[in-house]
């Protein structure tokens, strides 16, 4: 059973040499002389304005997280709704289940003032 | 394929749970307070119910269903039974630390409801998918409950810590059920326990590699030693609510978790799990009861104290006799019992301003309130095993397991330990009674519930201890 996955080991040694390989090459091989204008971080030529680690609205996270909750739940529905006519009233009253636990939820964050802005 | 309504029956408290905590939940909301009473009523009467929906289907014969994902038999009716009561005494417990703390009311009940019917479905799983998606469902509204308390940074690093262990576990878990598959080619446990036993030798090897996998996962959701290190950590990091929670139902779902995997789809490995559960047992005893006779605080000890008795109840499990599983099922049921007074008092005493967390808190407890002394001097001797009372019978029973099945030195390590353990339980009896208490006023309970709920289960205790035979017998009748 192990031998069936020796290529991956292969692909991963090969892989690991390459990118490896080339950061190791540039170290070895390519000039290193470093000074302020070159470490300092590219801004479309002109000066920093600021730090790149600003603290960010806590409610674009709330957003993102609704967002993947509902993606998730879309990309569930798709293939239910391509296949809906083969498996039936089964299938169909196990999705309504699904979506009714779901409503539940959306009343929650609903209720909760989640999706207000202000 | 359309599921039997008869399926669907043998699942009613499962649907039960779920409908009604949907509907505490939307109740809750509309009744606009932020401690509501119909959020408190609604999730007895769910539990309660789950209750008598099962006590009256405990007589039915044993079943699989929903295509041989889910089983009903009497250890997942007497599991089910007891994870709905104590979850009942749990919330019963919290009712007043939560308004005093001001955490998330509504979200607590249902969070806690939402994990009691995890491990109402893990209990019940037949296969390696719904057990799964039990243990998900119960351990996930937990990582919710640690960090409901946002006053201090240390709830969210409790939080952190039990999800990143919790998940490193479940990894674990699946791991070693993937190769459970790949050897059998089955996750219906029954399917895999007779595909065991038609395999070439060589075929053991994956077995007992993914067996590896399964046991540290069960280890880890058990808190046994080599994987206990969350255990002290979130228990004391925990609010004392949470921790009284995660330190009772869970232990139950855990056992059920053992039982599922080792005692029912892998018998016929036994010889290769024994090993593995012998050395997580006696570490388990042995550090857990040794280390904790250091601990200040008095969450911290009991949580060595939970490390310790796990390792007691696996004593029952590595016997791999019908008498063994049960003594384990009755150890587990009767710890369950006990942690459930101790951190239930912990909890209901943490009023007022004063968080109990060493245990000096309870200096002098006896001269400000000789019954509630009395209850845990009741529960502080029934864990170090003192006759008559129920942790003595438990012990016994599952040392008789493993003496039964020629594992002597495995009763004797155990006993030598419980001496040991003996210190710091009746070190708490000590502070309790013989030192002078730094505050002089009486301390009473909330209310009046509070008081019987805390008399019932400190006087259990002693009832189980000095007549065991009915909960023995159910456990019996299990296996």
């Amino acid at each position: 059973m192990l031998t069936n996955y020796f290529p991956i080991l292969v692909f991963i040694a090969i892989g690991i040499a390459i990118g490896g390989g080339a950061l190791l090459l540039s170290r070895l091989i390519a000039p290193h002389r470093p000074d302020t204008e070159k470490l300092s971080p590219y801004e479309c030529g002109f000066a920093p304005f600021e730090d790149t680690r600003l603290p960010f609205d806590i409610r674009y996270y709330l957003v993102a997280l609704l967002f993947i909750l509902f993606d998730l739940e879309t990309a569930f529905f798709v293939p239910w709704a391509v296949v809906l006519r083969k498996i039936g009233v089964y299938g169909f009253s196990t999705m309504i289940i699904f979506l009714l636990i779901l409503v539940v939820g959306f009343i929650y964050e609903w209720k909760k003032g989640a999706l207000e802005w202000e | 394929m359309p599921v039997p309504v008869s399926d669907l029956m043998l699942a009613a408290p499962q649907w039960f749970v779920l409908i009604m905590t949907c509907v505490t939940l939307l109740v809750s909301l509309w009744s606009g307070k932020k401690a509501s009473p119909w959020t408190y009523g609604l999730s007895q009467v769910t539990l309660l119910g789950a209750v008598v929906i099962t006590a009256l289907m405990y007589d039915q014969p044993r079943t699989v269903a929903f295509y041989g994902n889910m089983i009903f038999d009497k250890i997942s009716a007497l599991l089910t039974i007891f994870v709905c009561v104590i979850t009942a005494f749990v919330l019963l417990y919290s009712r007043d630390y939560l308004k005093q703390h001001k955490m998330a009311y509504t979200e607590y009940h249902v969070l806690t409801l939402f994990s009691a019917l995890g491990m109402m479905v893990l209990v019940s799983s037949y296969s390696f998918i719904s057990l799964y998606v039990g243990l998900e469902l119960f351990t996930l509204p937990l990582y919710a409950l640690i960090a409901l308390r946002r006053d201090a940074a240390v709830f969210a690093e409790a939080s952190m810590k039990y999800f990143v262990m919790g998940a490193m576990a479940s990894g674990m878990l699946l791991y070693g059920l993937s190769m459970l598959y790949g050897a059998t080619g089955t996750v219906d446990i029954p399917s895999i326990a007779s595909a065991i036993v038609g395999l070439p030798q060589g075929q053991h090897l994956i077995i007992v590699f993914g067996l590896v996998f399964v046991l540290a996962g069960i280890a880890f959701k058990l808190g046994a030693v080599p994987f206990h290190m969350w255990v002290p950590d979130v228990y004391d990091g925990s609010p004392n609510t949470v921790t009284l929670m995660i330190a009772t139902g869970p232990k139950i779902a855990a056992f059920g978790l053992v039982v599922r995997l080792l005692a029912e789809a892998l018998p016929d490995v036994h010889v290769a799990w024994q090993h593995g559960l012998i050395l997580i047992a006696v570490l388990s005893i042995v550090l857990g009861n040794i280390v904790a006779i250091v601990q200040t605080n008095i969450k911290r000890m009991l949580a060595y104290s939970s490390i310790a008795h796990m390792g007691y109840m696996l004593l029952g499990i590595i016997a791999g006799t019908a008498s063994g599983y049960s003594a384990s099922m009755f150890y587990t049921l009767i710890y369950a019992i006990m942690s459930l007074a101790a951190f239930g008092l912990v909890s209901m005493l943490s009023r007022d301003g004063v968080d109990i967390q060493r245990i000096e808190d309870l200096r002098g407890l006896n001269a400000r309130n000789p019954w509630l002394a009395f209850m845990m001097l009741l529960v502080m001797f029934s864990m170090a095993g003192v006759p008559p009372l129920a942790g003595f019978m438990a012990k016994i029973a599952v040392l008789e397991a493993v003496i039964s099945v020629g594992q002597v030195w495995l009763a004797v390590v155990a006993l030598l330990f419980a001496i040991v353990g003996a210190y710091y339980y009746l070190r708490v009896v000590k502070v309790m009674y013989f030192d002078e208490p730094i505050k002089k006023t009486d301390i009473e309970l909330p209310s009046m519930d509070m008081r019987v709920a805390m008399t019932i289960n400190g006087l259990s205790v002693l009832i189980l201890g000095m007549f065991p035979a009915v909960l023995m017998g159910l456990c019996r009748a299990a296996f």
